[in-house]
């Protein structure tokens, strides 16, 4: 059967195909669909885990335990779990164990744009590339081969356009593929020195026939159009090379990348007198490539960083790219992203925007918006979970010296909390600092697309399940000053932050309000009530064109020159409410609908 | 065959990814290889979109390079402006006579300007349609993505494909009619 699927579904379709029995992960673009995806196969248990490590290691004991196993992350998750990958390395598998990485050439929503090609030889696991998505299926079958026959996990490394674009596959059924029989076998699990000396071992010779097969398989391949001009490419990479160069040079397609084929690339290099490396970001072929005295062009024509679209190939290749359409580019304005209406976290922001006393420590979530217009209120964030942790170390700085007066306030959600926020929490108790810590606990995984986490009461298979509440959790940490807050009431919200920074000893904050564009649950319901039912209007007899709403950021506000009033878009506007406790002349008023 | 590219952009809600959705399986379904691209990042609305459509006898690059696109399709009139780089110069452009205003646009900090039809039309082939006012005659503010596709299967020469039957199959039953009574209309505009 011939579908059009993007690699994220491909990928779920393949783990299918090969009798996968267990998956889990975390999301983070541009990996977070391929858990949604394999969540559609009853066959297959799927999790959300907490985060990636956690992710990495349910998916190790599943393996050990008999099942072929797979576990998928965006590119910086697979540095949370490399603790677990490192040393499952040395262990080898039961059940075959793949696990995805999804990296962001050109850090479309990413913070960083690390290759995690490198994990290859730092971790001592093979790696596989696909460019399409008809590749992403079949490669996870290959993977799960590869990965009994040689007793190694297996890394596939996606990129942004090959999860998240759509191409033809030909599907089949799933394989029938029994559990093992489980058998202890302490010797190939158990870490302790003698062992793992031994395994340590084994891990270099696997590598020696993994080169081997590496140069046999059929994943890297030579296609020889007689030309003199020689391109080698991966992954995605590959086609942009085709769409430039097309028949005009041969290929040397590699997909399975790491051990790198040798002999493969020695042979290819006798039929081309030029040879070009085409790879998204690091020089980790090309320096093969050059390693066993082969020349070549790679990044010293083609940026290091970024995608390698056509365009970009053709002005680093020929000076320039196709022609283009030559207008006043200066009538555009920009369409940053912004806080949805209704968005629970606005009410915070809003708030704290207004203080001076506080340096804010942020984290990777929908949040992070606040660092932007209008309220500019983040000084620093740095990675999923970071938050309270990087609070603490500047708070205990901040009180050595007198003059900076300042109190930092740590901002992270709750899927985030979950994540490894906690671990910084338990740092500020311990080591007894005064930073501040907010959780805007808006009942769900809001940026990467809804996910359901340990706090909203269901898995990702649907099942309802037990809610973990972040209050007892909190209070059991030890801390002593909690407030629970409705972000959407603003006096409420003024209040807390005052009673916060008037403590001399650490507090947190939960904020609790669903997001605006969450699917709503039973319990929401029953908690928060009719929720987004009402609209607000503005009365333009009473507004006087103050721009106090404005300063809410709220995208369903506008602001007419012409009339100098404020106007409510009734289409965008879900009745949180917020823009009606800033208005100085009570302008703005609820309608039921 | 040369491999055609089709870019549909627009802002997050506006329906692109339907539309997509249904050109990519119908030329699917014509025999012809396809691939798109989209970016999908945070899931707040209303940031720009795009949707990158190719197709032909073999394609490679699943992205449309500059100057690359031989239509570009815009659900909303800024968008045709940001995105316009991406056309052909001999391209064409649809263009969906609609605003949402941006934030800085909305804050009153930046100007949206009056002139984007204008500027658009004195630089390549432009064909405005008004497919919210069309959606609104038929009912359902909602179906404009459909009424734009329905241009766009029109400028590009695909009617012969059977529309209505990818329709059938790829929309919930209570809306396979409106959006074939769309497409069509979309067609007609242009
Ligand atoms: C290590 C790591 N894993 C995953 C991600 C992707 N990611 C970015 S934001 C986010 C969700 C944040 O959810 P939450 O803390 O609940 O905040 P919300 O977006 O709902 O406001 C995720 C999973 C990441 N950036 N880094
Ligand atoms: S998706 Fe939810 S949390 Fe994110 S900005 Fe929108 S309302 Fe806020
Ligand atoms: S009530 Fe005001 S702030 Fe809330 S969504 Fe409506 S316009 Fe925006």
């Amino acid at each position: 059967m011939k579908k059009l699927m993007t690699g994220n579904e491909a990928i779920a379709r393949g783990a299918y195909e090969a009798g996968v029995k267990f998956a889990s992960a975390y999301a983070g673009t541009p990996s977070t669909e391929i858990l949604e995806n394999i969540a559609l196969y009853k066959e297959i248990k799927a999790e959300w885990a907490p985060n990636e490590k956690v992710a990495l290691e349910s998916v190790c004991g599943a393996s050990i335990a008999g099942a072929r196993s797979l576990a998928a992350m965006k590119h910086v998750g697979v540095n949370v779990a490399a603790d677990a990958l490192f040393t499952y390395s040395y262990q080898g598998v039961t059940g075959g164990t793949v696990l995805i990485t999804a990296d962001e050439p050109g850090q479309h929503s990413s913070q960083n744009e690390q290759d995690n090609r490198n994990y290859g030889p730092f971790a001592k696991i093979p790696v596989l590339e696909p460019s399409n998505s008809q590749e992403c299926l079949d490669m996870v079958k290959t993977a799960f081969e590869i990965s009994e026959k040689y007793d190694t996990i297996v890394l596939i490394r996606m990129t942004t356009r090959v999860c998240h674009s759509k191409s033809i596959v030909e599907c089949s059924d799933r394989l029938d593929i029994p559990l093992k029989k489980y058998e202890k076998n302490g010797p190939k699990y158990l870490t302790l020195p003698s062992f793992s000396r031994k395994n340590r071992v084994k891990v270099e010779e696997r590598l020696n026939r993994l080169e081997d097969f590496s140069n046999e398989t059929e994943l890297n391949r030579i296609e020889d159009n007689k030309s003199n001009i020689g391109v080698i490419a991966s992954g995605g990479a590959y086609h942009y090379g085709k769409e430039v160069f097309g028949d005009e040079a041969s290929y040397l397609k590699i997909g399975f990348s790491f051990p790198y084929p040798d002999k493969l690339i020695k042979n290819f290099s006798e039929k081309v007198e030029k040879i070009y490396v085409i790879e998204e970001n690091d020089p980790i072929m090309e320096n093969t490539v050059k390693k066993l005295g082969i020349e070549c062009h790679g990044k010293d024509i083609f940026p290091s960083y970024g995608e390698l679209t056509p365009d970009v190939l053709r002005k680093a290749l020929y000076g320039k790219a196709a022609d283009t359409i030559d207008y006043n580019k200066d009538l555009v304005v920009g369409r940053p992203p912004t806080l949805c209406a209704g968005c629970p976290h606005r009410g915070f922001f809003y708030e704290i925007a207004k203080r001076k006393d506080v340096a804010i420590s942020g984290d990777i979530g929908c949040y992070a918006l606040g660092a932007s217009e209008p309220y500019n209120a983040m000084d620093f964030n740095l990675c999923m979970g970071g938050a309270f942790s990087t609070a603490h170390g500047a708070q205990q700085v901040f009180d050595m010296n007198v003059d900076e007066n300042k109190r930092v306030v740590g901002v992270l959600g709750d899927s985030t909390f979950f994540h490894t926020g906690i671990n910084g929490l338990f740092n500020v108790v311990y080591n007894k600092s005064k930073a501040i810590s907010v959780i805007l606990d808006n009942r769900i995984t809001g940026m990467t697309g809804h996910q359901e986490n340990p706090g909203s009461g269901y898995t990702l298979q649907g099942d309802p399940t037990e809610m973990i509440d972040i209050e007892s959790l909190v209070r059991a940490c030890g801390v002593k000053n909690i407030r629970v807050v409705d972000p959407n009431n603003l006096a409420d919200m003024k209040e807390t932050l005052d009673w916060a920074v008037g403590l001399d000893e650490a507090s947190v904050i939960i904020t609790r309000w669903p997001c605006a564009l969450k699917k709503f649950s039973k319990e929401d319901k029953e908690e928060f009530g009719d929720l987004f039912t009402s609209k607000y209007k503005i009365d333009f007899e009473k507004c006087i064109g103050c721009k106090k709403c404005i300063k809410t950021g709220c995208p369903a506000i506008s602001f007419d020159k012409a009339s100098k009033k404020s106007f409510i878009d009734i289409l965008q506007c879900v009745g949180c409410g917020v823009c009606s406790q800033v208005c100085p002349v009570e302008a703005i008023e609820r309608v039921e609908m | 065959m040369e491999t055609k590219s089709i870019l549909l952009v627009g802002v997050g809600g506006q329906g692109t990814i339907l539309a997509s959705k249904l050109l990519t399986t119908g030329l699917m379904e014509a025999g012809y290889d396809v691939k798109m691209s989209e970016i999908h990042g945070m899931s707040q609305r209303g940031g720009s979109v795009s949707s990158q459509v190719r197709y032909g006898k073999q394609v490679q690059s699943p992205v449309i390079e500059l100057g690359g696109a031989d239509i570009l399709v815009s659900f909303e009139k800024m968008e045709a402006l940001r995105w316009l780089e991406y056309l052909k110069p001999q391209g064409k452009v649809v263009v969906n006579d609609f605003k949402i205003l941006p934030m800085p646009a909305l804050s009153g900090k930046e100007e949206y300007s009056e002139k984007i039809l204008e500027e658009l039309s004195s630089k390549v082939e432009t064909k405005i349609i008004d497919a919210g006012k069309e959606a609104l005659k038929l009912g359902n503010a909602k179906v404009m993505n459909v009424i734009l596709l329905g241009s766009t299967i029109k400028m590009m020469e695909l009617t012969d494909i059977d529309w209505n039957k990818i329709i059938e199959d790829n929309v919930k039953p209570g809306f396979v009619d409106i959006n074939k009574t769309a497409l069509e209309a979309g067609m007609k505009l242009v």
